[in-house]
């Protein structure tokens, strides 16, 4: 079975963001005074092919999180994982 | 003593760091190929240059790290040898866990090119034994990401551990926003030390920037490898 994943990383909330205040500043600028909390973050899609069970493909990719899509010491990583048809 | 300098794809400084080893300091010294992994136990010091390496995709040295040297570069740290990691190569010791913390985009989103001010904290080190404590270093940094972070237990023991070997001389002069104004730290052991600003570009007068103060940095390896670890750090 193939599947589709797909992973976000984002900086720790407690870890300023220094893209995400840029970012605000700039839609501050653009007139929408109501916008805050502004991070900027990664979106990632991958294939993972030949697994059998889902849970078998979100072990796997927790350990590619863990090893090299994010950095543990400032990012949080979320994803998801879809059974691809055909 | 001799040098090992590695080359990874999009490495920019390799040869300046080669060109000061082998030529202003006079000591031996490879460049080696980041796919070549290999024993390093007949070198006393590796450096790992500055530059780009694999275009910071994903993050900064992120992808470096899992060179095939880099297993090498690991058991040689391991094992006491001398590693210093400049710039990108501070960046690539972050992301292979060999120093603690992690490197966020300069504070003020830009690429920051010119002179700072580093206060050396740490004198006693194998990487700056031969500079005085509180003395006032000139280096030029040239990064995008160099705004270091570690949590507030992680910064505690660096304090403890006096880890911290130098930092930017002021808020002023501080060029990236790093906690604490660090500019280089070590590993607790001291044979690790990883830095932004880059010494390697003012190691010479010829060079004609009105400062030699990055030769302090390899003078001091020097000293540590030829006249031991007693002596100084």
């Amino acid at each position: 079975m193939n599947w589709k994943v797909e992973i976000k990383t984002m900086l720790k909330k407690s870890i300023l963001d220094p893209q995400g205040q840029a970012v605000e500043s700039g839609l501050d600028a653009l007139g929408y005074k109501n916008v805050s909390d502004v991070n900027v973050g990664k979106h990632m899609e991958l294939v993972v092919e030949d697994v059998e069970s889902k849970a078998e493909v979100e072990s796997q990719i927790e350990e590619m999180c863990e090893r090299l899509l994010a950095n543990p010491v400032i990012e949080d990583y979320t994803f998801q994982v879809e059974e691809m048809e055909g | 003593m001799k040098f090992a300098v590695i080359t990874f794809p999009g490495s920019n400084c390799d040869q300046d760091c080669y060109h000061v080893a082998q030529e202003v300091l006079g000591q031996p010294t490879d460049m080696l190929w980041h796919k070549d992994a290999q024993d390093l136990s007949e070198y006393d010091c590796v450096i790992l240059p500055g530059g780009f390496s694999y275009g910071d995709y994903l993050r900064t040295g992120a992808i470096a790290r899992f060179s095939p040297i880099m297993n090498s570069v690991i058991d040689f740290a391991k094992n006491g040898g001398l590693v210093i990691g400049i710039c990108n190569g501070f960046q690539i010791l972050l992301e292979a866990g060999l120093l603690p913390g992690a490197m966020k985009i300069n504070d003020n989103l830009k690429f920051v090119c010119k002179y700072v001010n580093l206060e050396v904290v740490n004198a006693e080190t194998p990487f700056t034994n031969q500079c005085n404590k509180g003395e006032i270093l000139q280096v030029p940094v040239a990064h995008g990401e160099g705004n270091y972070h570690i949590d507030e237990d992680g910064l505690e023991d660096l304090i403890a551990n006096d880890q911290i070997v130098v930092r930017y001389e002021d808020e002023a002069e501080n060029p990236n926003g790093s906690v604490m104004n660090i500019a280089g730290i070590c590993n607790k052991e001291k044979n690790v030390f990883g830095l932004m600003p880059h010494p390697e570009r003012c190691s010479e007068s010829i060079l004609g920037n009105g400062t030699e103060d990055g030769y302090k940095i390899f003078a001091s390896i020097l000293e540590y490898v030829t006249k031991g670890s007693e002596q100084c750090g």
